[in-house]
């Protein structure tokens, strides 16, 4: 099986862009329909079920009504940057599913096509410098609208995106430490060569990881940028029809990539359980492992489990999709300062100290010459239990995330004032 | 002088578990998610049951010739407290009464029924009826060929089988 090249190569990226793009695009107008119509259920209610069967036509109308709405524009608004900022929130948010592998690679008479937009060899780094330009466009249109809600709610957004991005990227270390390279298609087929997805030994990363992208992604219990009791909706305020829609489909876009991302990164991406789908380019080859002398095993593609380990991956970003809805509306937001404490003082040090326990544990197995396979994997899932449990341990004895009385407790009483009491008396 | 400050004393517990409180409030909400409790009513497909005494749209009963049996009396455009019953009298050449014109603002109307309870031969009633929107505001204003063409039940302010109320 050789890969796809020359002109059949053109038109299969050029195929696969605009496909791709189409498809996060509905993923993204059915995962505001999915909110609303959770929500309901959570609260006993019914949800949007009017516009066509079960309200599946809904995120269509909600389109044509955000088109046809009247476009304002603030009087002391910066009207470049207040039109340039929902472009900016926009694009990185969708500009970063290109890099995630999603299904297996499907033969074609003209070769074997990579079921990814573009594989590029620098992978993470990509969605990551990508997933932190929405900041800009946070932080830009919040100062654009010339409004002190807005404001308050760019500055919270560009305070709270900055803390959580260092320990996004920090629990990522592990992975990448685990999987020795950058690229998804390659952390992909380490998960599959290990036996087990890196949820399991790499159980507390898995963890940091969904924190930060709640956090990364603005969404409740940390959506302090927009929180509608205090901020009205924050950076967003005073943005109206197309616009606004382009706010809310970043925020799903950037919600849809986080899922896949965790779903690729954690839970083996389009893997599915066996090695029967398993394949990776190897010199030129597409191999779907190594037989006992080192000799490769060559994979055997086809159509039906490309669509089988589509089918996987689309199931692996709805679980996650749904637990943000689920988590949104379960927790009440954070106060300010909790986010900020939550982000800083504990999974800032707890990212670092787990990187450490990781990077020593690996060395600890490379040296004493365990071999990359399933005891590995079960090593790694024993250290990183045991982590897990000390993290939600410590975590959950009230020291940092705590109600208002163990805030009370951190107080310091006045029980007299002299000198006000002299005044008071007078 | 010292002000007064009212302090309430409320159990106040050293720490609180976020971890264990949003678990358990995360498996409430999952319960919730995947078996609802249904209390909605799908509106125009499940139709409210009004209630026997509902006083609604208003319903003219006719004779079987299709006459009405109004008897133009004027009883009902006085005690209308809503002044809403606009009533003209006329009389045919066997001395027998009748409405000209009989129009109800149904826009002015509060539904109070009294309409019903003081006419003398049960012509005009109050029915068990709601959904009478309309594109424009004239068409608010029922005529007499309007009003007997309702078909809708007519309320029953008091008993029907103890009329008088004995």
């Amino acid at each position: 099986m050789e890969p796809i090249s020359g002109v059949p190569a053109l038109i299969a990226m050029a195929l696969k862009g605009p496909i791709i793009f189409g498809i996060v695009m509905v993923v993204v107008a059915y995962t505001t329909l999915a909110e609303r119509r959770v929500s309901a259920w959570i609260q006993d209610r019914s949800g949007p079920n009017r516009v066509g069967p079960f309200g599946l036509l809904q995120p269509i109308a909600d389109g044509i009504k955000n088109i046809i709405k009247e476009e304002t524009l603030p009087a002391t608004a910066s009207r470049f940057f207040f039109i340039l900022a929902p472009i900016l929130v926009l694009v990185p948010s969708l500009v970063t599913f290109a890099v995630i592998p999603f299904a297996a690679p499907l033969p074609t008479p003209w070769g074997v096509v990579d079921m990814v937009i573009a594989d590029l060899p620098i992978g993470i780094l990509y969605v990551l410098a990508f997933s932190s330009l929405a900041v800009y466009g946070v932080v830009l249109g919040g100062w654009a609208s010339n409004n002190k809600y807005a404001f308050l709610g760019g500055l919270r957004a560009s305070a709270q995106m900055v803390s959580y991005e260092v320990s996004l990227g920090l629990s990522l270390i592990a992975v990448l430490m685990l999987a020795g390279n950058v690229t998804l298609t390659e952390i992909i087929w380490k998960q599959q060569q290990l036996g087990m997805w890196f949820a399991l030994p790499l159980s507390l990363a898995f963890i940091l990881f969904v924190i930060s992208a709640f956090a990364e992604t603005n969404r409740l219990p940390f959506d302090m940028p927009e929180a509608e009791s205090e901020l009205i909706t924050g950076y967003h305020t005073e943005y109206s029809a197309m616009k606004f829609s382009a706010f809310m489909i970043s925020e799903f876009g950037h919600m849809v990539t986080a899922s896949a991302m965790m779903a690729t990164l954690f839970f083996g991406g389009w893997d599915l359980p066996g090695t029967w789908d398993d394949a990776f380019w190897y010199q030129g080859q597409l191999i779907s492992g190594f037989a006992a002398d080192g000799s490769v095993i060559l994979a055997n593609p086809a159509w039906w489990k490309t669509l089988l380990t589509f089918a996987g991956f689309g199931a692996k970003t709805a679980l996650f999709l749904v637990l943000y809805i689920w988590v949104r509306w379960t927790l009440p937001r954070f106060r300010y300062d909790q986010v900020m404490s939550l982000g800083w003082k504990v999974m800032l040090p707890t990212a670092l100290a787990y990187m450490m326990l990781i990077a020593g544990t690996i060395l600890t197995l490379d040296t004493i010459g365990m071999t990359w396979g399933f005891g590995y994997g079960l090593a790694l899932t024993a250290v990183s239990g045991a982590a897990t449990v000390a993290f939600v341990f410590f975590l959950d004895r009230g020291r940092t995330i705590a109600g208002a009385a163990a805030q009370r407790a951190q107080r310091v009483e006045v029980k007299t004032i002299p000198g006000a009491v002299a005044r008071a008396g007078r | 002088m010292a002000i007064g400050v009212k302090v309430m004393h409320r159990p106040q517990p050293e720490s609180t578990s976020y971890l264990r409180a949003a678990l358990s409030g995360m498996a409430l909400t999952f319960r919730h998610m995947v078996n609802p409790v249904k209390v909605t009513q799908q509106y125009p497909e499940e139709q409210t049951e009004l209630h026997p005494r509902w006083r609604g749209t208003h319903v003219m009963e006719t004779h079987a010739d299709g006459r009405p049996k109004c008897v133009a009396c004027g009883l009902c455009p006085t005690v209308c407290p809503a002044n809403c019953i606009r009533l003209v009298g006329g009389e045919d050449d066997q001395g027998n009464r009748y409405p000209i014109v009989y129009e109800i603002d149904e826009f002015r109307c509060i539904f109070c029924g009294m309409c019903q309870e003081v006419c003398p031969v049960e012509a005009i009633h109050v029915g068990q009826h709601f959904e009478n929107a309309e594109y424009t505001r004239a068409r608010f204003v029922y005529d007499l060929d309007r009003l007997m063409e309702q078909d809708h039940p007519v309320t029953n302010l008091w008993d029907p089988s103890d009329p008088t109320g004995e």
